[in-house]
């Protein structure tokens, strides 16, 4: 534990390191409070809640997220530091863990920063409480899968450019996957797939938890997709690792 | 006398190309190794196979008793390794990333603090110990990688280059430094310097398109011919014509 404990550490503080942190937070701010208010007309809907942030949220981590992973591996074996963190005394899994919990925990910050918006509410109407707190779980949640996502495809290539497009176009499969067009064209076309594409999607999972509703199928389908990403990770740096 | 490091049979294959042929040899506590070879002759495989860092195609190295495909972890805690370029995290300070290291290698509270100071000393790192890596100069980048290495006072030292891109002053510290821990460690140093085999080694392997060309020491391999210079060239161009 104490090597992931490190790694997690390393990690975070490096965002701060960085103009990464300020740039991704600043970004994110802007854009979903803007989003919020013009096109999820906040206002003019005159009920006390957060459903048009929480319908954003998912979009914008698909291009925010993917550029906080992109750098996880690609950056270690471009400047050759992975060489130095794989012979240090720590199992694998262990760096594969602290570096997503690490890049977990920074977009956890991201999202906190958004309280104006509760507060908002909160001084405008009489919000459910619980269901914002939910809702927000949602969102750290489909961040989990994104960064899991980002993570494994950053093992496989030394291009963050790479890196980046591929975790967006991944994502975006798991993203959209819900969605009435492609649930349309499914059930017209490979009927059999519709159902799976709908059990896939991270915004339609989320949907439950933007509701107020958190339900043990959606948090079992965050954690082992989480897992899968993860595991998949892992295999990657053990097999490209020296390349 | 007890060997620290064992290498049996390595070899390392990229496709057809064979990188790392079959090679061979132990390192007793005391001897300090000078591992040479023409570039892409198979050194830094080998120490990156040594080091746990990549699999072997065949074959197996052992750390204090520790194999390093089987126990990766515990051969590892008895290693210190210096990867070839020292490669640190740009954005860290010197202090910072020393600390991230003796993290990993379970020291807090004052030991940690202790190991960092430790080696800030031994690498000579005092005057820039606040500043970020990436602000450093090659030689100094050079020095925080070796100070990585040497920072929990491991029994086996791998060194992959240690001296490149220093300074004759600094270069003359980093071979003071290795003579005087050699008694109680065994150490593998790889270089393109033929006298600083002379100067610091007890022993040389020699090694082309990935095979031990030759295993003695640095005076009776320079017995062999006119020079030091004159043998490697025997050896290495020999090999390949």
């Amino acid at each position: 534990m104490r090597g992931l404990l490190a790694v997690f550490r390393r990690e975070f503080a490096a965002y701060f390191a960085t103009p990464v942190a300020t740039v991704f937070i600043v970004i994110f701010l802007a854009l979903s409070g803007t989003l919020t208010f013009t096109l999820g007309q906040f206002f003019a809907r005159g009920s006390a809640d957060l459903a048009p942030f929480f319908q954003f949220v998912p979009w914008l981590f698909l291009f925010l997220v993917p550029a906080i992973t992109m750098r996880l591996w690609a950056e270690e074996r471009r400047l050759g530091t992975i060489e130095l963190l794989l012979t240090l005394p720590l199992a694998l899994w262990q760096a594969v863990a602290g570096k997503f919990l690490a890049a977990w925990a920074f977009c956890a910050v991201a999202l906190v920063l958004t309280f104006p918006l509760v507060v908002t509410v909160n001084v405008l109407g009489e919000p459910d409480n619980g269901v914002i707190a939910t809702g927000y779980l949602g969102c750290l949640l489909v961040a989990g899968a994104y960064l899991s996502v980002g993570a494994a495809i950053s093992a496989l290539t030394k291009n963050q450019v790479i890196a980046f497009v591929l975790a967006v176009a991944v994502c975006f499969v798991f993203a959209a996957s819900g969605s009435g067009i492609v649930i349309e064209f499914l059930s017209r076309n490979l009927p059999f797939l519709s159902e799976t594409a709908r059990a896939l999607s991270v915004t339609e999972r989320l949907n439950g938890f933007s509701r107020g509703v958190v339900s043990l199928a959606d948090l079992v389908f965050f954690a082992s997709f989480i897992a899968v990403w993860l595991f998949a990770n892992t295999l990657a740096v053990e097999h490209r690792k020296a390349d | 006398m007890t060997a620290l490091i064992e290498i049996e049979r390595l070899s390392k294959r990229f496709g057809a190309f064979v990188a790392v042929d079959q090679v061979s040899f132990q390192v007793a506590k005391g001897e300090v190794l000078g591992f040479l070879g023409p570039n892409g002759a198979g050194k830094s495989t080998t120490m990156r196979m040594l080091a746990g860092f990549m699999a072997p195609t065949s074959g197996t190295a052992r750390i204090c008793g520790h194999d390093v495909q089987d126990s990766p972890v515990q051969a590892k805690r008895n290693l210190g390794y210096l990867p070839e370029g020292a490669p640190t995290y740009p954005e860290m300070t010197v202090e910072g990333f020393l600390a991230f290291c003796a993290r990993v290698r379970g020291y807090d509270g004052r030991a940690l603090a202790r190991r960092v100071e430790g080696a800030i000393a031994l690498a000579q790192l005092e005057g820039v110990r606040l500043q970020p890596v990436e602000t450093l100069s090659k030689g100094f980048k050079r020095r925080v990688g070796l100070a990585q290495a040497l920072l929990h006072d491991p029994p086996v030292l791998v060194l992959d280059e240690p001296t490149d891109g220093l300074d004759p002053n600094q270069k003359h510290e980093v071979r003071e430094l290795i003579r005087r821990m050699a008694p109680e460690k065994a150490i593998v140093i790889s270089t393109h310097i033929l006298e600083e085999v002379s100067a610091i080694c007890t022993r040389a392997i020699i090694i082309a398109r990935g095979r031990v060309v030759a295993d003695d020491t640095p005076a009776g391999l320079a017995a062999r011919g006119a020079s030091l210079d004159a043998v490697f060239r025997g050896l290495t161009l020999g090999d390949a014509a």
